[in-house]
């Protein structure tokens, strides 16, 4: 069923009778020619695109829980491409382009808003960084613009931009980046992936796999043995625990990350603003409810939550920036499970094993990835050579020193 | 999260640095033959478990001591603080 304006006002007027469910609900075949562990935003993507682009059949998607249960429900909804360096850039670049006609592809309103995000700056060296990412980026062929202080209050007039700490000397503005809505990339990805014939396999989860001769040769899941040809692991948060079953240890440790909504408000906040001095995000989202997020709490954890230092600290930010938020109330607060990477940056790659792919280390920054992960994935899937836009996610660059460290921390996984 | 000093007793977290697993107490020899390898390992792989984890807790805002903390990831529940002097000793290391 193609969703359309035609289409709801036709079931509005026979009683909404017409609608049927977004996808199938399979049993696991028992064998598959791509199986792909993690129902979450990169894994239904990579599903969609080895269908649609690389013309690929019999590919299973495989979720422990519901498709759209873990990280892609629960992130921040930011969508940007002001990276800089030249083995991300092209890729985040690459991702907000599939962004822009994303809901046309889809046939599903996913709620893209480019409403734009500045990243404040608040000292002369950091002035310096910013036109230096902004050339970077367009020199990439994204959008850059560089704001003074003026400009910034023009747009966002409630901002102290008089802190004594961290005066606001300017901005950096992506106008083209914006906010979408998480579910939906999750549900529209999986209503395409499923018209294509994916199986979308729920409450399945990988206990195992099954290698012989250094080739792989299917996953023992909770729901049986499931045989496949090439078996993609998707599960970032979780990556260390699922590809510990085929003997790796990877370059990551999961680290938990709070973000918070505050009660719905009338809207104050047009765009997205992120504070530069410290780390702190924050949109409002179509609902009223304004969403904000910090720094990881900074230590190893599976836990789905966090610790009040962290809360005060991303909560003290908000104020520095935000007075008027003073009297808004905090409606909730989660926390997510990241892979940090040694150098902030993804892993897109093969593994040893014949057949067995790894795409993880996301930190948390993959929700904006969501499109391009999933087609550079299903390009190295089908192809079984790496995507022009992801060359550096190598698994070995930390053999080979070709890091791709963008906020310069070195091998610190709590700093990126 | 409180983490039980063994000398100052229960702190609060945001008085610690965190810098990951305690097998970070066990630099590699560098004289090894594959010390290369040895060292890639050390600075950048990690077992990343979901339960017990031992790792090393840095009290910067007290009396600057390094801990080897045995703390569930899963739950975040602490079961063990120890001087990482202590432990780099029983190890036979510093003589």
């Amino acid at each position: 069923m193609r969703y359309s304006g035609f289409r709801v006002i036709k079931e509005a007027l026979t009683g909404h009778r017409g609608w049927g469910p977004a996808w199938r609900d399979p049993d696991p075949q028992p064998e598959y020619d791509y199986v792909i562990i993690g129902g979450g935003g990169h894994g239904l993507a990579t599903a969609y695109y080895l269908a649609k682009e690389y013309k690929q059949s019999r590919i299973a998607v495989l979720e422990k829980g519901w498709i759209g249960g873990g990280n892609v429900g629960r992130n921040t909804t930011i969508v940007r491409s002001n990276y800089m360096l030249d083995g991300n850039e092209p890729f985040y670049e690459f991702s907000l382009k599939l962004w822009e006609t994303l809901e046309q592809d889809l046939n599903y309103n996913a709620m893209m808003s480019q409403r734009g995000i500045i990243n404040l700056m608040h000292s002369d060296a950091q002035r310096d960084a910013y036109i230096r990412r902004g050339n970077a980026m367009i020199l990439n062929g994204a959008d850059a613009q560089l704001l003074d202080q003026k400009q910034v209050l023009e747009k966002y007039p409630f901002l102290n931009v008089k802190n004594a700490r961290f005066p606001v000397m300017g901005g950096l503005l992506q106008a083209r980046a914006g906010t979408a809505r998480h579910d939906a990339v999750a549900w529209g990805y999986a209503r395409a992936a499923d018209q294509r014939g994916v199986d979308i396999i729920q409450n399945c989860e990988v206990t195992g796999f099954r290698i012989d001769g250094g080739k792989i040769l299917g996953v023992e899941t909770s729901r049986g043995y499931i045989g496949a040809k090439k078996v993609g692991s998707c599960v970032a948060g979780s990556s260390s625990k699922v590809m510990a079953y085929a003997g790796m240890r990877l370059p990551i440790e999961s680290h938990v990350l709070q973000a918070f909504v505050s009660e719905g408000l009338k809207p104050v906040l047009p765009g997205v603003i992120t504070f530069g001095a410290g780390h702190f995000y924050v949109s409002q989202s179509d609902k009223g409810g304004l969403v904000f997020g910090g720094n990881i709490d900074g230590y190893n954890s599976y836990a789905s939550r966090g610790n009040l230092p962290m809360v005060e600290d991303v909560m003290e930010e908000a104020i520095a920036m935000f007075p008027m938020l003073g009297r808004a109330r905090l409606l909730r607060s989660w926390g997510g499970i990241m892979d940090m990477s040694m150098d902030g940056t993804p892993i897109i790659d093969k593994t040893h094993i014949d057949g067995l792919y790894f795409n993880g280390g996301w930190c948390y920054g993959g929700f904006k990835a969501t499109p391009a992960s999933g087609l550079v994935y299903a390009h190295l899937l089908a192809t079984d050579t790496p995507h022009d836009t992801a060359t550096a996610f190598r698994l070995d660059r930390f053999h080979t020193g070709h890091m791709v460290d963008e906020k310069g921390m070195g091998n610190q996984p709590n700093l990126h | 999260m409180i983490i039980n000093h063994p000398l100052l007793g229960p702190r609060d977290l945001s008085e610690f640095v965190y810098l990951g697993d305690a097998c970070l107490l066990n630099r590699p020899d560098w004289q090894a033959d594959d010390a290369l390898d040895q060292f890639i390992d050390y600075g950048h792989t990690r077992d990343n478990p979901a339960g017990l984890h031992r790792e090393l807790w840095y009290h910067e805002q007290g009396d600057r001591s390094w801990l080897v903390v045995t703390r569930n990831t899963v739950t975040h529940e602490i079961t063990s603080v120890e001087l990482a002097r202590n432990v780099a000793r029983a190890e036979g290391r510093s003589k």
